[in-house]
C-alpha cells in the first residue's frame, strides 16, 4: 500500500507536531486504516524523527492498535465479568466455528477478524458481541449464524441492530 | 420552553441506543405527528435511564408512567392508546417476576425505590446535550456558589467536611487530597478526572458522562478553584464513544456560556478542560500509569512515593478524582457539607453507584446510600435470582476485588466491611453469581483478565500472574493437585506484597477470596475431578438421552452437524450417540439442543 503522504504530514501538523501525540497520531491512522500498515509507521517516524521502535512499542502496549490489517467487519466479543458468567466463552468457539478463524486472526478475504474485547460497559445486556458499530445483546450460541448472516454480502446496507 | 401536557423520556444509553432506543424515538416521533400532536406531546432523548435490562424504555412525564422492551411496533398502538385516548398499556409496563399485575409508575418499581441519586441525579431526566436543561436542574448554581461566596479553603473545607471518599476504588478523602495538591509547592498545577473505567462489570462512570457530562465539568470547575488548577484533563475510553461525544459537546457548550475558560463569572479565574482519549489499556486507571499515557508515554505505572499530589502530569502537583467522585461535588457545594455527611455509615458517608449484573432480575445501574445490606440490593433492588436459582455469591471490585458468599448476605455495603470480608469496594461493580458458575473459573477468568492486562513493567506482577493463571488452570482442567492449593496461597502473597501499582497488588484478591470461601470446589476440581457447577468443561461428560432425543426431538440431527470433531453419530428420526473417545469437550452439542436431550454430568 502506498503511504499517503499528505494525510499523515497534514495530521501531524494538526497536532503541531507535537511528540506528546503520538498515541493520537497512531489513533487517527487506525481509524483511517483499521489498522497501522508499516510502511506508513516508517514515513511517521522520519517525519516526527522517532525511532520506529517507539511506535512499535506503543502498537504492541495499547489494545486499540493493530499491526496486521483487521477485517471489513470487525467481530469483537464482549469478555467482560457479567458476559462470563453468561457464557461468552462458548459464544467465541461458536464464532470461531462459523467464520474459521481463530481469536486475534482476520479472514483470508479480508471480511471478518474477531477478537475479545474486556468489557464494553453494557453490562445489563451480557453477553454482548459487536460486529463493526453495531451491537448486539443477549447473545446466544443459536443466534450467531443469523447475526453473521446479515454480514456476508458485501453491499453497505442499513443493518437491524435487534436480533 | 413552551409546556407540554406530556413528556416522553426515551433512554438513549448505550444499552438502549444498541437494542434500537433510536429507531422507537422516531417511530414515536413520526406517529406523533401524525396524530397532530406535537404541540401537546414531546419527545426527549436522555441518558442512561439505568435499568438497562429492560431497554429500550421509555417514562412519561409528569405522570411517571415507564414503558420496556419497546419496538417499533409497539409505537402506534402505544401513542393512539396512552396519548389520544389516556389509556395507558399495560403490557408495556413492568411486571415484577412472580406477579401478574404490571407496575405502572417508574417510582413504585422496586428497582427504582430504593435508590437515592446524587451522582446519578439528572439520569433520565434531562437531555445531556442541552446545558439549559442541565441549569434548569440547578446545574451550575454549586459552581456559582464557590466562585462568588466561599474562598478555595472554604470550598475544600466543605469537602473534608462531607467525608467524601474517592469513588475509584481506593477510598482516599477527597478533600486531603485537594489540600494537598493545593499546598504543594509548584504555581502550575493540574486536575485530572479518571474516565478509563476499565474494570469488567462496572459501567456507573460511562452511564454518568452519558447522561449528564455537565456534572462532571462543574464539578472539576469547583475542584479547580480551590485546588488552584489552570487546567483540566478528562482521560476517557475509548471504548466509550457516545460518552466522548456528549462530553465535547458539553465543554463546548460551557464554553460559550462562559463557564469555561477566561475570566469564569467575572471572577478572574480562568481554567480549561481538554479531553484525551485514552488507547485501550486496564492498567491506565492506575493513576501513576494515566499520567505517563497523558504524557504521551506508554501507560505504565511509577512508584509512589513521590504521589501525584507532589509530583505528577510532567512533574507538577496533580489531583486525579474519578469521574463518579466529580459527580457529588456540585452537589455538595450547593446543598452543603452536613447535609451530605448524613448520608451513610461512619465512615463511609453518602452515596454509591454499583452495577448491578450478572445473574440477577433486575440489571442496571443503582445508586444506594452507603451501609445498606447486601440483601437489599440483590433481592429488594434486583429482584433476585432468575430462573428460581440460588444465590451463590456476589463479585465486587473488579479484578481486584473478591467473591463475598451468599453466607455474607447480611453485610452492610460501604468501604471497611468490603474489605474486611476480603474484597473491595472498587469503582462498584456488582456481578452476581448462582449455582451454575464455578468459583474456581471466577478466579480463573480475573487471572487471565490480569495477566493479560499487566504492563510487564515489574516482574512479581508479570511472571507472578501468569504463574497463577497456569495453576488455576491446571485445576479447571483437572490436572491439579492438592499441594497447588498452598502454592496459590504463597504465590497470591508474593505477588501482593511486592507488586508495583495496584493491578499486581490486587490481582490475587479474587483468587484468595473464592479459596477462603468456597474451598470445596478447589477441592472436588482436585480430588474428584468434577466441577460442581459443571462449567470447566474438561471435567465434563456429555452424553444424549436417547429417548428425550427420539421422542422430543426426532433425532433433528442439530447436535451432530454443530460437532466440530464430527463426534456424533445418528440418523433422521433416530436416536443420536456422542463417541467419547473422539469428544473434545466443547459442548456444542448442549448449547443448540432444544430438547434438552444432551445432559453433562
Amino acid at each position: 500500500m502506498e503511504v499517503e503522504v499528505e494525510f499523515i504530514d497534514e495530521m501531524i501538523n494538526g497536532y503541531n507536531r507535537d511528540k506528546r501525540a503520538i498515541v493520537s497520531m497512531l489513533q487517527d491512522i487506525q481509524d483511517k486504516y483499521y489498522y497501522l500498515p508499516e510502511d506508513t509507521l516508517a514515513y511517521l517516524s522520519s517525519a516526527m524523527e522517532v525511532p520506529i521502535s517507539l511506535l512499535y512499542g506503543f502498537a504492541t502496549f495499547y489494545r486499540t492498535f493493530s499491526l496486521q490489517p483487521r477485517g471489513k467487519h470487525p467481530i469483537s466479543v464482549c469478555m467482560g465479568t457479567a458476559c462470563h458468567v453468561r457464557g461468552a466463552g462458548r459464544i467465541i468457539e461458536k464464532i470461531e466455528r462459523e467464520i474459521d478463524i481463530k481469536l486475534g486472526e482476520t479472514s483470508d478475504d479480508l471480511l471478518y477478524s474477531l477478537d475479545e474485547v474486556h468489557c464494553l460497559g453494557c453490562c445489563g445486556l451480557a453477553p454482548v458481541v459487536t460486529v463493526g458499530d453495531d451491537l448486539y445483546g443477549k447473545i446466544t450460541v443459536t443466534k450467531i449464524p443469523g447475526i453473521l448472516k446479515k454480514y456476508k454480502t458485501s453491499k453497505e446496507e442499513p443493518v437491524s441492530q435487534i436480533d | 420552553m413552551k409546556p407540554y401536557r406530556a413528556e416522553l423520556m426515551v433512554c438513549a444509553g448505550t444499552g438502549c441506543v444498541s437494542n434500537g432506543a433510536f429507531q422507537v424515538k422516531d417511530a414515536l416521533e413520526n406517529e406523533i405527528k401524525e396524530r397532530g400532536l406535537e404541540n401537546e406531546v414531546r419527545v426527549v432523548t436522555t441518558g442512561c435511564n439505568g435499568f438497562c435490562g429492560v431497554g429500550p424504555l421509555l417514562v412519561v412525564h409528569p405522570d411517571g408512567i415507564f414503558y420496556q422492551l419497546l419496538t417499533t411496533k409497539d409505537i402506534p398502538y402505544l401513542v393512539e392508546e396512552h396519548f389520544l385516548k389516556g389509556r395507558p398499556v399495560q403490557r408495556l409496563m413492568y411486571t415484577p417476576p412472580e406477579d401478574k399485575l404490571p407496575v405502572p409508575k417508574m417510582s413504585e418499581i422496586e428497582f427504582f425505590k430504593h435508590q437515592m441519586l446524587i451522582a446519578l441525579r439528572n439520569r433520565g431526566i434531562i437531555d445531556p446535550e442541552n446545558i439549559e436543561e442541565y441549569i434548569a436542574r440547578d446545574g451550575y448554581t454549586g459552581l456559582a456558589k464557590a466562585l462568588n461566596g466561599m474562598t478555595p479553603e472554604e470550598i475544600i473545607q466543605t469537602v473534608k467536611d462531607s467525608k467524601l471518599r474517592g469513588r475509584g476504588g481506593a477510598g482516599f478523602q477527597t478533600g486531603v487530597k485537594w489540600e494537598l495538591t493545593r499546598k504543594a509547592k509548584e504555581k502550575t498545577k493540574y486536575i485530572v478526572c479518571n474516565a478509563d473505567e476499565g474494570d469488567p462489570g462496572a459501567y456507573m462512570d460511562r452511564s454518568i458522562l452519558e447522561s449528564d457530562p455537565h456534572s462532571i465539568l462543574e464539578g472539576m470547575i469547583i475542584g479547580a478553584r480551590a485546588i488552584g488548577a489552570q487546567q483540566g484533563f478528562i482521560y476517557i475510553r475509548h471504548e466509550y464513544p457516545l460518552a466522548m461525544k456528549r462530553l465535547l459537546i458539553a465543554i463546548d457548550q460551557a464554553k460559550e456560556y462562559g463557564l469555561l475558560g477566561d475570566n469564569i463569572f467575572d471572577t478572574g479565574f480562568s481554567f480549561d478542560i481538554q479531553v484525551h482519549r485514552g488507547a485501550g489499556a486496564f492498567v491506565c486507571g492506575e493513576e501513576t500509569a494515566l499520567l505517563s499515557a497523558l504524557e504521551g508515554q506508554r501507560g505504565e505505572p511509577r512508584p509512589r512515593p513521590p504521589y501525584p499530589v507532589e509530583h505528577g502530569l510532567s512533574g507538577y502537583p496533580t489531583n486525579i478524582n474519578n469521574v463518579e467522585t466529580w459527580a457529588n461535588i456540585p452537589v455538595i457545594i450547593s446543598r452543603g457539607a452536613k447535609w451530605y455527611a448524613e448520608i451513610g455509615t461512619e465512615n463511609s458517608k453518602g452515596t454509591k453507584v454499583f452495577s448491578l449484573v450478572g445473574k440477577i432480575n433486575n440489571t442496571g445501574l443503582v445508586e444506594v446510600p452507603m451501609g445498606i445490606k447486601l440483601r437489599d440490593i440483590i433481592y429488594g433492588i434486583g429482584g433476585g435470582i432468575p430462573d428460581g436459582k440460588k444465590f451463590k455469591a456476589v463479585q465486587t471490585g473488579g479484578p481486584s476485588g473478591g467473591c463475598i458468599p451468599d453466607s455474607l448476605i447480611d453485610l452492610p455495603i460501604d468501604y471497611e466491611s468490603l474489605k474486611e470480608a476480603g474484597s473491595m469496594m472498587g469503582s462498584g461493580g456488582m456481578v452476581v453469581m448462582d449455582e451454575d458458575t464455578c468459583m474456581v473459573d471466577v478466579a480463573r477468568y480475573f487471572l487471565t483478565f490480569t495477566c493479560d492486562e499487566s504492563c510487564g513493567k515489574c516482574s512479581p506482577c508479570r511472571d507472578g500472574t501468569k504463574y497463577l493463571l497456569d495453576i488455576l488452570t491446571r485445576i479447571t482442567e483437572g490436572k491439579g493437585n492438592m499441594e497447588d492449593l498452598d502454592l496459590l496461597e504463597g504465590l497470591s502473597k508474593v505477588v501482593k506484597e511486592t507488586a508495583l501499582c495496584g493491578l499486581g497488588q490486587t490481582a490475587p484478591n479474587p483468587i484468595l477470596t473464592t479459596m477462603k470461601y468456597f474451598r470445596d470446589e478447589y477441592e472436588s476440581h482436585i480430588k474428584d475431578k468434577k466441577c460442581p457447577a459443571k462449567v470447566c468443561r474438561q471435567l465434563n461428560i456429555y452424553t444424549i438421552d436417547e429417548e428425550r432425543c427420539v421422542t422430543e426431538g426426532h433425532g433433528c440431527g442439530v447436535c451432530m452437524r454443530e460437532c466440530p470433531e464430527k463426534a456424533i453419530t445418528g440418523e433422521k428420526k433416530k436416536a443420536h450417540k456422542i463417541n467419547q473417545e473422539i469428544c473434545v469437550k466443547c459442548g456444542a452439542c448442549y448449547d443448540v439442543c432444544r430438547f434438552g436431550a444432551v445432559i453433562v454430568e
